[in-house]
């Protein structure tokens, strides 16, 4: 590869990470900006108009503590879910041999193509209305209680394992569920931990089905809340942009945290196979 | 295609010939399979799935072909048949109409950049050496960041007095980009595009490492330079990631709700930005009217499936 080239590609490779990150980098200025400042000299921090008061502003108005709170217990459900009732379905999936398991997979397949669009009204109707679990976390959590990608990474991980390992067990006469969690479990503890970090972004960062069915300020998860400030409220603060970025950072910093400590285990071929199936 | 592994059923031990249990095990080893437990495993799932995809969605479909509308629980009310005439209400709103092509605007800017973009980031990182943890952290952070998080980033930037008008000076459009129905459209497609990349990115990476090193070294002993090898071995050999991408930039297209709710204030100015699932939201669950937004939503996806379709036919999809 010859010197032109190899500039070209650095390039290329350094404007794209300059795209995508100066976004995060305004953001945690803007928040910190105690007047806004849009001109280009207001992307250098001024350390003498950097103050925490936009943060105050945000939790005068939302309550972040209870934002995040209500955000950690959306996703910890819908991680609870997956991991539970996913392992069990992935487990069959993989190694158990029963009536019904190529159309239990072709449905964990399907569902990854059904829209979220179709569904979103009769689901609000069923949920919020018929069941009556508007404000309520268990209708929050309902719609993604399992979710389907999990499921076939689950599969695919134990389709690795070697069957004459689990036959030799079951020789030894021990139960299906003792196996799973005996010997399945241990060995793709890492792919748990893949899934669980991967099923974690979904409903933190999920908007829409939230917002339907959370009236209550009370029980809005964080992005629900942050939302309602942004298009209702913002216009009558003293300095709308420092808040609303305030209240961004708090959103973002959970996940972004999560992914750059465990960014290793966001692999490409795991993200590419739960896709692929 | 993905692979289905399907394991040949066992053959049995020989039984006995007096039947008696051993034989009533293997009638029911038949029915049920070797190891029935494995339908209790998967009971969870399957009422899951049964209760929220497959009941919505006789449900949506049913919706839209009645008058359909909001009650207290438990009223019985007689829903009547009316045919078609949601689908001639839709159809017949010039507002509905508008964020049907609303969407096919944002197609036409998100997707082919999508896929241009993804794939040349991806072939530029396949072959870095250094930093390569870095930009791979730095281009997947969009894309794990909530919407409205970057959205409150993106309306400061792109505000009247914001720092691109800034830097742009006269070039600045007016009225500002948000708010002027040509780029409120595009400004949303490009968000979309900037946030979702890296997700792409992944899957170019995973799809290039099938691509075939002595291909290259063949190309290059026969005198192909770089460009030219980028297109007559990279290109043809991601082919099977191109449709997966062209696909799910598509259906993320179509889901388009939280940017054009949030960045343009719900589908403004005057409607340029509006989404189909925006309107099913505001006349499903805002004005009350259920079926029309059931009815939206079925034509959005055959709309989806047909666009689907096309793509494979031209991607050449029979191969992958």
């Amino acid at each position: 590869m010859n010197r032109t080239q190899k500039i070209i590609r650095g390039v290329v490779l350094g404007v794209g990470a300059f795209v995508f990150l100066f976004p995060f980098y305004y953001m945690v200025v803007g928040s910190l900006q105690a007047s806004p400042d849009p001109t280009v000299a207001g992307a250098f921090p001024n350390p003498a108009n950097l103050t925490l008061d936009n943060y105050a502003a945000i939790n005068g108005r939302i309550d972040l503590l209870q934002g995040l709170v209500n955000s950690g217990i959306f996703a910890g459900g819908v991680i609870l879910g997956t991991v539970v009732f996913g392992v069990l379905v992935g487990y069959a999936l993989a190694q158990l041999q029963w009536r019904g398991r190529g159309v239990t997979f072709a449905l964990a397949l399907l569902v990854q193509v059904v829209p979220f669009q179709l569904l979103m009204i009769p689901l609000y109707v069923l949920i919020a209305r018929d069941y009556g679990l508007a404000d309520n976390y268990l209708g929050m959590i309902l719609p993604f209680a399992i979710n389907s990608t999990a499921v076939i990474v689950f599969r695919q991980y134990f389709l690795q394992l070697p069957k004459e390992l689990f036959d030799a067990a079951r020789i030894d006469g021990a139960g299906e569920l003792k196996l799973l969690w005996s010997i399945a479990l241990p060995l793709v503890r890492p792919a748990l931990l893949t899934v669980v970090l991967l099923t974690f972004i979904g409903p933190w960062n999920e908007f829409l089905w939230p917002f339907l069915v959370t009236k209550d300020a009370a029980l809005q998860p964080l992005a629900v809340s942050l939302a309602n400030y942004l298009s209702n409220v913002a216009s009558s603060a003293a300095n709308p942009f420092g808040a609303i970025l305030a209240g961004a950072c708090v959103l973002a910093a959970p996940a972004v945290l999560i992914f750059i400590l465990f960014q290793r285990h966001f692999v490409s071929t795991n993200i590419g196979s739960g896709v692929k199936g | 295609m993905s692979t289905v592994a399907t394991r040949k059923p066992s053959v049995g031990t020989p039984i006995p010939a007096d039947g008696g249990p051993a034989r009533s095990r293997r009638k029911r080893r038949q029915i049920l399979g070797r190891n029935p437990i494995g339908m209790l495993f998967s009971a969870p799932y399957l009422l899951f799935v049964l209760a929220v995809f497959a009941y919505p969605l006789v449900f949506a479909v049913w919706m839209s072909f009645h008058d359909y509308f909001f009650a207290a629980p438990g009223a019985q009310i007689d829903r009547a048949f009316v045919g078609l005439d949601n689908f001639r209400e839709v159809l017949s709103d010039p507002a509905i109409i508008r964020s049907f092509g609303n969407v096919g605007i944002f197609l036409l800017i998100n997707v082919p950049l999508t896929v241009v973009l993804s794939l040349v980031l991806a072939t530029a990182l396949n072959k870095a050496v250094r930093f390569r943890t870095f930009l791979r952290v730095a281009y997947f952070v969009p894309y794990i960041t909530a919407s409205v998080a970057v959205v409150g980033v993106w309306l400061f930037l792109f505000n009247g007095s914001g720092l691109v008008n800034q830097l742009l000076g006269p070039l600045a459009p007016s009225p500002t980009w948000l708010i002027n129905s040509a780029w409120a459209m595009p400004i949303i497609a490009l968000f979309v595009t900037w946030k979702q990349l890296g997700f792409f990115i992944l899957l170019y990476l995973a799809a290039l490492q099938n691509v075939s090193e002595e291909l290259y070294e063949a190309a290059s002993t026969d005198g192909a330079g770089k460009i030219r090898s980028f297109f007559s071995i990279t290109v043809p050999g991601v082919r099977p990631a191109t449709v997966l991408v062209l696909l799910l930039a598509t259906v993320t297209g179509a889901n388009l709700f939280t940017e054009p709710y949030l960045l343009t204030g719900g589908g403004g100015p005057n409607g340029a930005s509006t989404s189909p699932v925006l309107l099913m939201y505001q006349r499903g669950i805002e004005q009350g009217s259920p079926d029309t937004a059931a009815a939206i939503g079925v034509l959005l996806v055959i709309g989806v499936l047909i666009i689907a379709f096309v793509q494979r036919k031209l991607a050449g999809g029979d191969e992958s």
